[in-house]
């Protein structure tokens, strides 16, 4: 049985009044939104907080709409099974309704948010443990000791990103909409990150992560999410990839992305995979031989780290062969890569 | 503490609780309600399935404080639910459950019933492939899944007046068994 520590909950009914709680609590509280991530770690007393702020009252933080010029917006607290069954979102942006669709279970896709999963903690085998676990231990650098028990003498915590929806929302070049005391504040998901496990995240304690907004696609996009997971039900990602092609009338590559998680602290974009899809049709031997090279420029740019589930030799082979097979999905306009 | 109000199976329910309990510890602790179970306490296992507004919630991760005027059905709710509605007798997913023996022992059945029983509320002819999908986030260490699905499929059947599948049809997909060992 795990207890959670002692809380009060509040449940303000603007976010005017959440921001003023966060502001006159400090670091002494956290919001929980669908608390899917929250709860667990709570309950491993990895975060304590002595107000926990829900921001389940607030209904304009929920739902997907039009933001103008073709731009979707997504409220942070739209549940991660809305965004995976919503029509525009798999219309505009296949990867991340794919992505969304394979986080965790129903019943966690029904609780977890969009935002929550975008601001998920990292993960690390000797992290994700109960206080009597990690003091057992030493704990680690990343709570409460200073021993990192991955790297020997290691002094930055490796933890790993491991939100599936973060590497399509790159690919996807999603805009954040955070709102703090200074007002509102738009940033571009890729810069949102820090490569850093103990802390990924350029985002202040006092300011919250209101929408997503996805640019427009037009009809010669295509994207797919690819993830390797032990049990096809409910596990975190060994590995996600998420791919991102753009196609001229003729089906040619104007422009492809390609980015993986779950491989260290923060999502990592494979390097050069629109030079090397650039100008090829996405089709046949070409296409194929053009995704295996940035297969093999993923395998040589990804390294994992043995903490999270998964033997990290074997994680790091599947690298090449989820990259291809999630290429070949986009192209065929299908998805997702998930085969357990 | 703290006093919620909650509804509970369609009662209005008053009840003071420690604010930092979760809707499980509530159920089980103040409530009486132990249909829900307590399994991994951290929302891997899914036994603590409850439905919440009819949608499948773990319970474990629910904090209680958070569950005010919404809706939550329990194990416990099924059968009354069921008669309400003019039926008579266990729901037709606890029936088909118990008629094709769907449990060993018993752990994830709550959960598990559950999860069928919103699937079935909004989608009442699914696929095999969706009845697996929806029971993806409850664990069985006892069955293999196979009357599992073969329940829900049965339930699914004399919904839609429809012949079940024959017993056994309903094998995880995947892997073959190996063929038998000569002597």
């Amino acid at each position: 049985m795990l207890r959670l520590p002692k809380f009060e909950v509040r449940t303000p009914e603007s976010l005017d009044a959440a921001l003023a709680l966060l502001a006159e609590f400090g670091p002494d509280a956290r919001v929980i939104a669908g608390g899917t991530d929250l709860v667990p770690n709570m309950k491993h007393e990895l975060v304590t907080p002595r107000i926990v702020v829900s921001l389940a009252r607030i209904p304009e933080l929920r739902g997907v709409g039009d933001a103008g010029a073709g731009w979707l917006r997504l409220g942070a607290m739209t549940s991660l099974a809305d965004v995976a069954a919503d029509a525009r979102v798999r219309a505009q942006a296949p990867a991340l309704a794919q992505a969304a669709g394979l986080v965790a279970g129903p019943q966690l896709r029904t609780m977890g948010t969009l935002g929550g999963n975008v601001l998920l903690d990292t993960r690390c085998q000797w992290y994700n443990q109960t206080y009597f676990w990690r003091e057992a231990l030493g704990f680690c650098l990343k709570k409460d000791g200073t021993l990192c028990h991955v790297v020997e003498g290691g002094s930055k915590c490796v933890a790993a990103a491991s939100n599936d929806t973060a590497p399509a929302l790159m690919t996807l070049r999603a805009e954040l909409v955070f709102v703090g005391p200074q007002g509102r504040r738009v940033t571009p998901i890729d810069d949102l990150w820090l490569a850093d496990g103990a802390a990924n995240k350029k985002c202040a304690s006092d300011e919250l992560l209101v929408e997503v907004r996805l640019p427009p696609t037009g009809p010669g996009h295509r994207g797919a999410y690819g993830k390797l997971r032990e049990r096809a039900s409910i596990d975190f990602p060994l590995l996600g990839v998420a791919t991102r092609i753009e196609l001229d009338a003729r089906g040619t590559i104007t422009d492809a992305d390609v980015v993986l998680t779950a491989l260290q602290a923060r999502p990592v974009r494979v390097k050069r995979a629109a030079e090397l899809l650039l100008g090829v049709r996405a089709e046949g031997d070409a296409f194929l031989a053009a995704a295996r090279a940035v297969a093999d420029q993923a395998h040589r740019q990804a390294h994992p780290m043995p903490n999270i589930p998964g033997d990290a030799e074997w994680r790091r082979a599947m690298v090449p062969v989820y990259v291809r097979r999630t290429l070949e999905a986009a192209a065929r306009g299908a998805g997702p890569v998930h085969a357990v | 503490m703290r006093v919620l109000h909650l509804l509970i199976n369609g009662d209005r329910v008053t009840v003071a609780a420690p604010e930092h309990w979760t809707l499980l510890e509530v159920l089980r602790y103040e409530l009486g309600l132990t249909g829900s179970k307590q399994g991994c306490d951290k929302g891997d296992c899914g036994a603590c399935t409850v439905l919440v507004d009819g949608k499948p919630v773990l319970a474990c991760l629910t904090l209680a404080a958070l569950c005010e005027e919404r809706a939550v059905t329990t194990i416990e709710g099924l059968l009354p639910a069921h008669v309400k509605s003019g039926g008579s007798g266990p729901d037709p997913v606890q029936a088909a459950f118990d008629e094709c023996g769907a449990l060993q022992c018993g752990f994830c059945q709550p959960g598990m019933m559950l999860s069928a029983r919103a699937l079935l509320d909004r989608n009442a002819c699914p696929t095999r492939t969706e009845i697996q999908d929806a029971l993806a986030g409850n664990l069985c260490r006892c069955t293999g899944y196979t009357q599992i699905v073969e329940a829900v499929e049965l339930a699914v059947a004399k919904h839609c007046g429809v012949a079940p599948r024959r017993p056994g049809s309903a094998r995880p997909r995947g892997r073959s068994r190996p063929p038998p060992r000569r002597a």
